[in-house]
């Protein structure tokens, strides 16, 4: 497997509690690497790191290295949009912007200045919002505000919103734990149908949902890496008692 | 399961009747004080009130309106609040961005508090000095300088609050997608945050126009319409103050027409911004 981020001796903390110890992974190139674990692990913590999300937090620091395509994402001459602009989020809950839909996904589009034109935007708006699964949906209302749109509708305009400033990653902080049934299958489809394209990194806490999507598995628990490797391997034959009793629901 | 009289009762009943008195006395107060200039500043509100200034003799009885100082008081609270709000904004919005929760943020807040309860008489005689120190005269542009001084601790703090409550879901949304701080803070916040910040132009409007004591010594007044910036000007608490001194039962109903006329530029004023903001509201994140 070819490495597209590589984790070395990660440490982070918020104040003086460690949240991650030591850490050291590789995430695969174009395959869906699912992080799970019980609440309070540090799968999220770990995955606020690859977009230095962690710093937003007051009191939060990190050591070591997040390093993407061989480059470190924490050392000091990076600029952190740029960091941001490859590595995409799909939040908790969805967060639209306080514009209409299509300002939406047009203006990570704008802020980046990757169009010219205003025929230009329509298309890119058009596209993204089509590969999320959207534009039947919205065609009609695009200058609508965002907010109209139901939780799941909104969570794929998140999705388009971020595929349009085309991230070589996406990360997903249990991206479906706010949504109805329907919804997060919406949501699980759209990733699978991606990964092909994207690398993906998605937090989750439900293991029938880590084992629908992972191509390759993390198993962390109280800030360590526990065991990692090909999914199929994980959760047929794990090498570690803890990932058998968390597989078999013992916490 | 009957009602009794037991003590969490007595102390709910009693806490209701002391908020419903305050109630009581608050808008009691109000109804009193528009009842007041309403009753007798009515009669005297003709049409010739606000279409002329001041001729001969005014002042005791004679032809003439108050024109002159509805539209000095216009011109010195619009351009107080304009002023006040281009270096209120940045401020609010960088106190947010950058400051934080700092204790750099703590001081400016601080200071700005302190900035609020300064009455304006203080701020009259500050702006009285710096025009001596200027060689100025009393001015349209002395008034509106003084009057966006005072108005511009009310309005960062009234932004300051507004632009505090903002999600931090939607700020971590802008940022996820790369943008700057300032763009967050140009595209996300002042969009989400329009209406209250249009709120606290319209509180700092409010207390521009309404003040006699800053403006008495830096705009001066006048029978005439200004024409330029360097002109002194009339204003209408101004209008109202020197009606009212005058032993004229005439002119003192004058007087009282010339604060239902400042009472309902206020009304206009804030049903309009609240007209405005509601249909800016649209997009906004609830």
């Amino acid at each position: 497997m070819e490495a597209h981020i590589q984790v070395r001796n990660l440490n982070a903390y918020y104040g003086k509690t460690q949240a991650l110890k030591n850490i050291n992974i590789e995430i695969p190139r174009r395959q869906i690497t699912v992080i799970m674990g019980p609440s309070g692990c540090g799968k999220t913590t770990l995955l606020k790191t690859f977009n230095r999300f962690l710093e937003l937090n007051d009191g939060a620091s990190v050591t070591g290295e997040v390093l993407v395509d061989e480059q470190d994402i924490y050392a000091k001459d990076v600029d952190v949009t740029e960091v941001r602009k490859r590595v995409g989020l799909l939040a908790q809950r969805p967060a639209p912007l306080p514009m209409s839909i299509y300002e939406n996904v047009a203006y990570g589009l704008h802020i980046h200045q990757m169009r010219k034109g205003k025929l230009e935007y329509k298309e890119a708006v058009k596209h993204y919002l089509e590969v999320a699964g959207l534009w039947d949906e919205v065609k009609k209302r695009l200058h609508e505000p965002a907010t109209g749109l139901s939780i799941g509708q909104q969570q794929r305009l998140c999705l388009a919103r971020g595929l349009a400033i085309e991230p070589e990653i996406i990360l997903g902080d249990e991206p479906t734990s706010a949504l109805d049934p329907i919804s997060s299958q919406h949501i699980e489809k759209k990733l699978l149908e991606l990964k092909s394209q994207y690398t993906t990194v998605v937090v989750t806490h439900t293991l029938r949902q880590a084992k629908r999507l992972a191509d390759y598995a993390i198993f962390m628990y109280l800030g360590e890496v526990v065991e990692a490797g090909p999914a199929h391997a994980i959760f047929t034959n794990p090498q570690q008692e803890r990932t058998r009793a968390y597989l078999e629901g013992l916490f | 399961m009957k009602r009794r009289w037991t003590r969490r009762r007595i102390t709910e009943d009693l806490m209701k009747a002391w908020m419903l008195s305050s109630f009581v006395i608050v808008a009691g107060c109000l109804g009193l004080i528009l009842w007041t200039v309403v009753s007798r500043g009515l009669p005297a509100l003709t049409w010739e009130m606000v279409s002329q200034t001041p001729k001969g003799g005014f002042y005791m009885g004679k032809e003439g309106g108050v024109l002159n100082a509805i539209i000095g008081s216009l011109y010195l609270a619009s351009g107080g609040t304009f002023l006040a709000l281009l270096i209120s904004l940045p401020i609010a919005l960088y106190l947010k961005t950058y400051l934080g929760k700092s204790n750099w943020g703590h001081y400016v807040r601080l200071s700005l508090d302190v900035l609020w309860g300064i009455p304006s008489i203080v701020y009259g005689a500050f702006g009285f000095i710096l025009m001596l120190a200027l060689g100025l005269r009393a001015s349209l542009l002395a008034g509106i300088v003084v009057l966006g001084l005072i108005e511009l601790p009310i309005m960062v703090r009234a932004m300051d609050e507004v632009i505090r409550r903002m999600p931090a879901d939607l700020e971590h949304a802008a940022l996820a997608l790369g943008s700057t701080r300032l763009e967050v803070a140009l595209n996300v916040v002042s969009r989400q945050m329009l209406p209250g910040i249009i709120t606290a132009v319209l509180l700092a409007f409010g207390r521009g126009i309404g003040d006699a004591a800053s403006v008495l010594f830096t705009a001066g007044y006048t029978d005439r319409i200004p024409t330029s910036l360097m002109q002194p000007t009339a204003s209408l608490p101004l209008a109202v103050f020197f009606q009212l001194s005058t032993p004229y039962p005439a002119v003192q109903q004058r007087g009282y027409a010339s604060a239902v006329i400042l009472t309902i530029i206020v009304l206009l004023i804030s049903l309009g911004s609240r007209w405005i903001s509601a249909r800016l509201n649209k997009y906004t994140i609830k």
